[in-house]
């Protein structure tokens, strides 16, 4: 049973990813929770080490270095809770990413409805649909049979039913499944969630519980054709997969152990905090989260009637690598190279980064090809999450990107917070949005720690997320506006507290930048040009609040959807000069 | 910080696990010696199965059909061997479809597993049997050079070595391939194109040992019969100094290319195994070291992709990379002189 951590003080979150390891230490300072120093290793759920317990310890042994307090004891188990002596920490809380992709097949009954929302559900954490049964499969039940041996799933999500629907049809589907199961060896017998029709929940349990006995059962995903309840599955599904990790990899046994419970995929952390967090802070915009990591990429999204969390593990940076080239080309990632780089140079970094994908990039020309690989990889990822975001989602054109404030930015490929002008233009470039927002960067990656803690602690969270341990990049405006290179598009003058004034006058195709510091705020007055639409209707302008960051106020005027010139020569010229607008080289 | 190991060494003690994909019957005993091709256990593999719906085809309930079912579990079947024959003056019967062996009956219905086919489990490399894993296979200890790669075909096979790359940059084309070839183990250098895979399949060889593979010869290179090991990686790349002397220096020595693919999460590796003869067996090599000076390492990413060279001196804290990343670093002396200055998760130690 999890213990409350409610009256602990000090909290050790550790983050277990694909390529690392991160221990982050949580404390009272000055009575409110503070986000007070992190350490890094590698991960270790790889050989030789196979075990991830030994890089939660190494990253541990950092924090320790960092801090100068003793958290491990001689055996290099942690200290809990905290000693008189002031060692050791009062609680632990672990996230996990690290580990293959999880084989799904999913069970439903209609393609539109469904499976549809099976796969959704399916999405929202590390895996892969490697098989799929519907209504309208024409197999015989024993070729549907052979078809589950042969995807070798880990896991198999039966939804299908409406509460009080189908019954018949459902239990039919799901005889090859309980078959299939019961003639594996014990030890590959797939995780069954079944989150279908509740009225049939018995004579599920009857029918493959007593052949799977890895039979869950969460509330339907579908309860009526028109409403769609995915939460109580994923939350299901999370502890699910945090059980088949911990028979994939060694050391979450122990993680589990040491922290009593309180174990939870990254990406449904994350997701709990996007939840959290569109619930008390959001207008009528929606929050965007982004995480762009070796593991998979995910995007979380927070609007008034609905949340959605996809995990993409086939656009993760790590050992899936190679296999980007079946969703997109080499040209399609090339175009936003600033280097003239040719395709097999590329080709052969996709393949050799996911022979080792905890290596980085060395030099100039490794991690020009690593920024336009993650630009296209999040692009990518964008585009499908899109296709789950709501109908009424606020936007400028329903064609473009949705309206967004803030849009927060995580992973080992955009939390460099030594560039932050790097990771801006990387996000303007692949998620492409509109109008006045807000970029953050998580540059310690505590989202999904604080998603961890929340459940046991809800203080810590609000607290350690108005105490700035966030990076404010700044605030970004986009217009939506068609015009020629070179047109104004925009006029803005920025009045600074002290009553001076910084004025833009935007061009189409360019970038441009407004100095305001962190913590700053400024009154923002924007006059559109040309039918220009920020938000405030086409032509319209008005008056906004903007606060600052390590950027100040960025205008982006190179046009939605982006279209970067065909000519190569050109584009990589522009690309530079954005760069270099943005700080970066 | 700790390191990885890449073994390219020229005498050790290796212990390989040797495993059916299923459950069958292991034929060696504890300390048995072993050749490369022997037989070493071996499993019935059905790919299919028929499902039978007894209760549907004689139109009675479950209940009424399992009584009728006339197999159990575990029975083996012939071809139209009768399996349920139903009531009444004319009554209806069930029979086996095809040869095979019943694995379910329950519900009015008769899960058998069809097409069963025989897989042979081959020891793989000459050694001993260190240890039988009961139903599975063996643990086998041989002691000699091991050449590891980081990619492989899946294939297996032996044969005595010969050198077709003078040197650690050479290319293979399929001219450079002749019958005086066939049966033998090459090492190869890079291949560039399909026609240099092909022509080794038609001699056929007993494996390539490459050291850079073009990805686009990937699927090719999967379909080969031959085993095909990659020692550095994917592009026109040479093989690293370390792995080329210690293989040029082997030729007309019986070597095992067990081109297994790499699986990152269970540690295996594709590699070359030379067995040599020895009075005592040598000690195991270390997977895991800890980055210091002296330590032989080879490069993982640019710059100096592919070399081998020494670490100098691990660099305090952070430092600031050419690509202006921040990470713990080492100084490296490469073979050529050069010094450069890598991130530490860039290297691999060789030993």
């Amino acid at each position: 049973m999890a213990s409350s951590l409610v009256d602990g003080n000090s909290i050790l979150a550790v983050d277990v990813g694909a390529a690392n390891t991160r221990a982050v230490i949580f404390d009272v300072v000055e009575g409110e929770y503070r986000f007070v120093a992190s350490g890094t290793a590698p991960s270790t759920a790889e050989a030789p080490f196979k075990d991830v317990s030994e890089g939660v310890r190494n990253a541990i042994a950092s924090l320790q270095a960092v801090l100068g307090k003793t958290l491990l004891d001689g055996s290099r188990n942690l200290i809990t809770p905290t000693q008189p002596n002031g060692s050791g920490v009062d609680a632990l809380v672990v996230t996990i990413s690290a580990g293959p992709t999880i084989r799904a097949v999913l069970v439903g009954l209609l393609k539109d409805v469904s499976l549809e929302s099976g796969r959704r559900l399916v999405e929202s954490t590390y895996a892969r649909i490697v098989e799929t049964i519907g209504l309208n499969d024409h197999r015989k039940p024993d070729q549907q049979i052979d078809a589950i041996l042969r995807a070798k799933p880990d896991l198999i999500v039966i939804a299908g039913g409406t509460d009080g629907g189908a019954s018949r049809s459902i239990k039919k589907l799901l005889e090859p499944i309980g078959l299939a199961s019961f003639i594996m060896p014990e030890e590959k017998v797939p995780a069954v969630l079944f989150a279908g029709n509740e009225k049939i929940v018995e004579d599920i349990k009857a029918l493959v519980g007593s052949l799977a006995p890895a039979l869950h059962v969460s509330p339907n995903v579908r309860p009526s054709l028109e409403t769609e309840d995915l939460e109580p599955a994923q939350r299901e599904l999370a502890r699910m997969v945090v059980n088949i990790r911990k028979r994939q990899v060694k050391g979450v046994e122990l993680l589990d152990l040491w922290s009593g419970g309180h174990i939870l995929p990254t990406a449904y952390a994350t997701g709990r905090m996007v939840r959290f967090l569109a619930k008390v802070y959001s207008a009528d915009k929606g929050i965007l989260n982004v995480d762009l990591g070796a593991s998979a990429a995910v995007i979380s999204a927070g609007f008034k009637s609905k949340f959605t969390l996809n995990v993409y593990p086939q656009f993760g940076l790590g050992e899936n690598l190679a296999g980007l080239l079946n969703y997109t080309t080499l040209e399609d990632i090339l175009r936003w190279s600033p280097l003239d780089i040719s395709e097999g140079v590329l080709r052969d970094y996709l393949y050799q980064k996911s022979l080792y994908p905890s290596t980085i990039a060395a030099t100039k020309e490794d991690l020009v090809m690593a920024q336009s690989v993650s630009r296209q990889a999040l692009y990518l990822a964008m585009q499908s999450a899109r296709r789950d975001f709501p109908r009424d989602a606020i936007n400028i054109k329903p064609t473009l990107t949705p309206l967004f404030d803030p849009i927060l930015a995580g992973g080992g490929a955009l939390s460099d917070a030594s560039r932050p002008g790097h990771s801006l233009l990387l996000l303007l470039d692949s998620l492409q949005p509109v109008g006045v927002t807000t970029v953050i960067l998580d540059q310690n990656n505590l989202l999904p720690l604080l998603g961890a803690a929340a459940a046991q602690n809800n203080l810590l969270p609000v607290q350690v997320i108005e105490s700035g341990a966030f990076l404010s990049v700044g605030t970004v405006v986009v217009p939506v506006v068609s015009a020629n290179y070179g047109t104004p598009i925009l006029r803005a003058t920025l009045t600074y507290e002290n009553g001076t004034e910084a004025r833009v006058d935007l061009k189409y195709g360019s970038l441009e930048l407004l100095p305001l510091s962190s913590g700053e705020t400024g009154k923002l007055t924007i006059q559109c040009l040309r039918g220009a639409d920020v938000g405030f209707g086409p032509g319209r302008g008005g008056v906004i609040t903007v606060t600052g960051g390590a950027l100040g106020v960025v205008f982006d005027g190179r046009g939605r959807p982006l279209n970067l010139p065909v000519d190569a020569v050109r584009r990589r010229e522009l690309i530079k000069k954005w760069s270099w607008t943005l700080g970066g080289e | 910080m700790q390191a990885p190991v890449h073994h390219i060494t020229g005498l050790t003690s290796i212990v390989r696990e040797r495993l059916l994909p299923i459950s069958g019957k292991v034929l060696v005993r504890l300390n048995q010696k072993v050749s490369p091709n022997d037989v070493i256990a071996e499993a019935n593999l059905a790919r299919e199965h028929v499902l039978l719906d007894v209760a549907r085809i004689l139109g009675v309930t479950s209940n009424m059909a399992d009584r009728l079912i006339k197999c159990k579990v575990d029975d083996r079947l012939a071809a139209s061997a009768v399996i349920a024959v139903g009531k009444g003056l004319f009554p209806r019967s069930v029979a086996a479809p095809r040869e095979g062996r019943v694995v379910v009956v329950g519900g009015g219905q008769v899960l058998m597993e069809v097409g069963e086919t025989k897989t042979e489990l081959r020891a793989g490399i000459a050694g001993t049997v260190a240890e039988i894993i009961p139903n599975r296979g063996a643990m086998i200890q041989t002691a000699g050079a091991l050449v590891q790669g980081v990619w492989g075909n899946g294939r297996i096979d032996s044969g005595l070595l010969v050198n077709l790359a003078e040197k650690p940059e050479g290319v293979l084309t399929a001219g450079r391939l002749d019958v005086s070839m066939r049966g033998f183990v090459i090492i190869a250098g890079m291949v560039k194109d399909a026609d240099a895979l092909k022509a080794a399949a038609d001699l056929p060889v007993r494996g390539l040992i490459l050291s850079g593979l073009y990805p686009s010869l990937i699927p090719m290179a999967r379909e080969m019969r031959y085993p095909i090991i990659v020692t550095d990686g994917f592009g026109p790349l040479q093989m690293n100094s370390a792995a080329y002397k210690l293989l040029s220096t082997s030729v007309k020595l019986e070597a095992t290319v067990n081109a297994e693919a790499y699986d990152r999460y269970s540690g295996a590796r594709p590699e070359v195994i030379i067995p040599r003869p020895i009075s005592a067996p040598p000690a195991t090599p270390h997977e895991v070291e800890t980055f210091a000076p002296g330590l032989q390492v080879r490069m993982r990413r640019p710059p100096a992709l592919g070399m081998i060279g020494t670490i100098v001196a691990v660099k305090p804290g952070l430092t600031t990379l050419l690509s202006g990343l921040r990470a713990p670093a080492a100084e490296v002396k490469l073979e050529n002189g050069e010094t450069v200055v890598a991130p530490l998760v860039n290297l691999e130690v060789v030993g």
